[in-house]
């Protein structure tokens, strides 16, 4: 079986855990073994979400519960998930790599005394084994690797995996584990979820990415790109270090090495050069633009298409002509 | 409050990666080593909480010998000892390895200490488990990705970033914390502080020392593979008036890319 930790927000699961989903039904037909959905909960929301899930085609999901479990905590649900690891005997676990992931996944690899291929992007079948690909040095080198102790625990990185079709049929109950969680076992927890007043789309989980570099001179003008962004569906607006470390843009919106790594259907970088530190970060885009008045700029040897101009006259205009298109 | 941040030696953000083939590693010759940006800020979080509150602020690194220079970094920068925990292998990309040696050394060497910081993840494995695997090693809770941090009394409250939001996190100390770009404006070190830090002993720890044998840090991670990534191939450019490259391009997005 190939588990898959099932991240619910608000009582809703997140895309990037069916994508994560979707891939444990691919390599598990491929192992001819099943993918499962563990939900981990403290009541009506990972119950909610369970229904959602089912119909996404896991063979089974299981509900893991514990009152405790109802704020996220890294130490109840890593016990939650060792717990059903100890019993169902999974041969891998995957996970999302969103923010809960990334605490989570490596707490329970510990506990359970095994490695963990971090943030994958791509997962292979070689000899019975799954083989994961995962970008280091923020994606200027890719590596390969094994896992030697069962369950294999991998993070998904979010946008890569494409999400496969709900399933036809009857969905699968979910089956319920009590958790264990003594008194004083959780020492830390969330209290409190503060929103971001935009309720953005935050840049890893976006389908396009609209990045101001240093050419945006000033931060008032990143209401252009927000004003492209709001064109798509689900875009976000990114930024290089620079206009970072300038002080035009919150540094949760930094693309590149010491920032965020994306990958997004559209990447535009606009009045961005293009340093080694930021390609590292937005490379693996399915397709990148770029809009820079510098015809020598880096950006432009890994741009699908670019615009030489000056990017207050361009941007605007491309605006226009992408909502046409759009509506 | 009795600190312990743990710090890696990694090439600089601007560093061209090549590879080596026959042994599966990056080539390090050419390459400018530093302490990983995101530990830079944890060091700073350390002396910033030791200036408020008292206390001492000490700074470890599991690696070879090369990683003392940035041990000397962060004396220079405030800290009162610099431990290396010395570690011949080569990168083995396995954060439980490296989790479990620090976790032994908080025991064997750090025992007592109220906060261990590290940065989110090192720059260049780009891994970000060791800090949770060291918090569950030692039954500790943890927050990660933190952009503020509080300490009062025998507790702490963090903000750490995820999609969209902030979470606040609760946690009782002893703690786990690691820290995000953002938490803070990191020091230069002072003429000063330098000449101090050239001066000091930097004790070695032996994994030995620790009661860690070659059996106990099997590796869990098999490489079978490390190569650069396909080059992108620079795509088509459009010049001239900014209405009609605008149409184009929204053209050519739709048409042949069909991202739109």
């Amino acid at each position: 079986m190939i588990a898959v930790f099932i991240e619910t927000r608000d009582g809703k699961t997140k895309k990037s855990s069916l994508e994560a989903l979707s891939e444990a039904r691919r390599r598990a037909e491929e192992l001819g073994i099943e993918a499962a959905a563990l939900l981990v909960g403290g009541g009506t929301g990972a119950s909610a979400a369970a229904v959602d899930v089912a119909s996404f085609g896991p063979a089974r999901v299981h509900l893991l519960e514990n009152a405790a479990l109802a704020d996220y905590s890294a130490q109840g649900y890593a016990k939650a998930v060792a717990d059903f690891v100890a019993v169902a005997h999974p041969s891998a676990l995957f996970f999302a790599a969103t923010a809960m992931g990334k605490d989570l996944a490596p707490r329970v690899a510990a506990r359970l005394g095994v490695g963990l291929a971090s943030d994958c992007t791509r997962v292979a079948v070689r000899d019975g084994k799954l083989e994961f690909t995962r970008p280091i040095y923020a994606g200027k080198a890719l590596l390969s690797l094994t896992l030697a102790s069962t369950p294999q625990v991998a993070t998904l990185r979010p946008n890569v995996f494409p999400l496969g079709p709900a399933a036809p049929g009857p969905a699968p109950e979910a089956a319920r584990m009590a958790v264990e969680i003594p008194d004083g076992f959780v020492k830390g927890r969330v209290a409190e979820v503060l929103k971001e007043a935009s309720a953005e789309v935050d840049v890893t989980e976006a389908d396009v990415v609209v990045s101001g570099g240093r050419g945006m001179k000033g931060p008032e003008n990143f209401a252009l790109l927000r004003e492209l962004a709001a064109v798509f569906p689900r875009a976000a607006v990114g930024a290089s270090r620079s206009a970072v470390d300038s002080g035009w843009i919150g540094h949760q919106h930094q693309v590149g090495q010491t920032g965020k790594t994306v990958s997004p259907n559209l990447y535009l970088a606009v009045g961005i050069s293009g340093a080694i530190q930021h390609l590292a970060g937005m490379s693996s885009s399915k397709c990148i633009v770029a809009v820079n008045k510098d015809p020598e700029a880096p950006i432009f040897k890994v741009a699908d298409y670019g615009i030489v101009g000056d990017l207050f006259e361009v941007i605007p205009k491309l605006k226009d002509e992408l909502k046409k298109m759009i509506e | 409050m009795n600190i312990v941040v743990f710090v890696k030696r990694v090439p600089d953000t601007e560093s061209r990666i090549r590879i080596q083939h026959e042994t599966r590693s990056v080539a390090e010759d050419g390459l400018n080593f530093v302490a990983s940006p995101y530990d830079e800020f944890a060091v700073e979080e350390a002396l910033r909480l030791k200036e408020s509150k008292g206390g001492v602020v000490r700074v470890a690194s599991v690696g070879r010998d090369e990683a003392v220079p940035v041990l000397r970094k962060c004396l220079a920068m405030g800290a009162d000892e610099a431990v290396l925990i010395k570690d011949e292998a080569p990168e083995s990309y396995d954060g439980l390895r490296t989790a479990r040696i620090i976790a032994r050394a908080v025991e064997r060497r750090f025992a007592g200490a109220d906060l261990l910081l590290f940065g989110k993840q090192a720059v260049g494995t780009d891994n970000g488990q060791v800090p949770s695997m060291v918090a569950e090693l030692l039954g500790l809770p943890q927050a990660n990705v933190v952009t503020k941090l509080e300490i009062e009394g025998g507790a702490g409250t963090a903000l750490r970033e995820v999609e969209g939001g902030t979470e606040k996190v609760v946690f009782s100390l002893p703690a786990v914390v690691s820290a995000q770009k953002g938490l803070n404006e990191p020091r230069y070190e002072t003429l000063k502080g330098i000449m101090a830090a050239k001066k000091k002993d930097i004790p070695v720890v032996r994994l030995e020392d620790l009661g860690l044998a070659a059996g106990d840090l099997t590796p869990e991670v098999v490489v079978t593979g490390l190569d650069v990534p396909p080059q992108r191939q620079a795509g088509k450019v459009l010049r001239g008036d900014a209405a009609e490259t605008a149409r184009e391009l929204a053209a050519l997005l739709h048409a042949e890319a069909k991202v739109i």
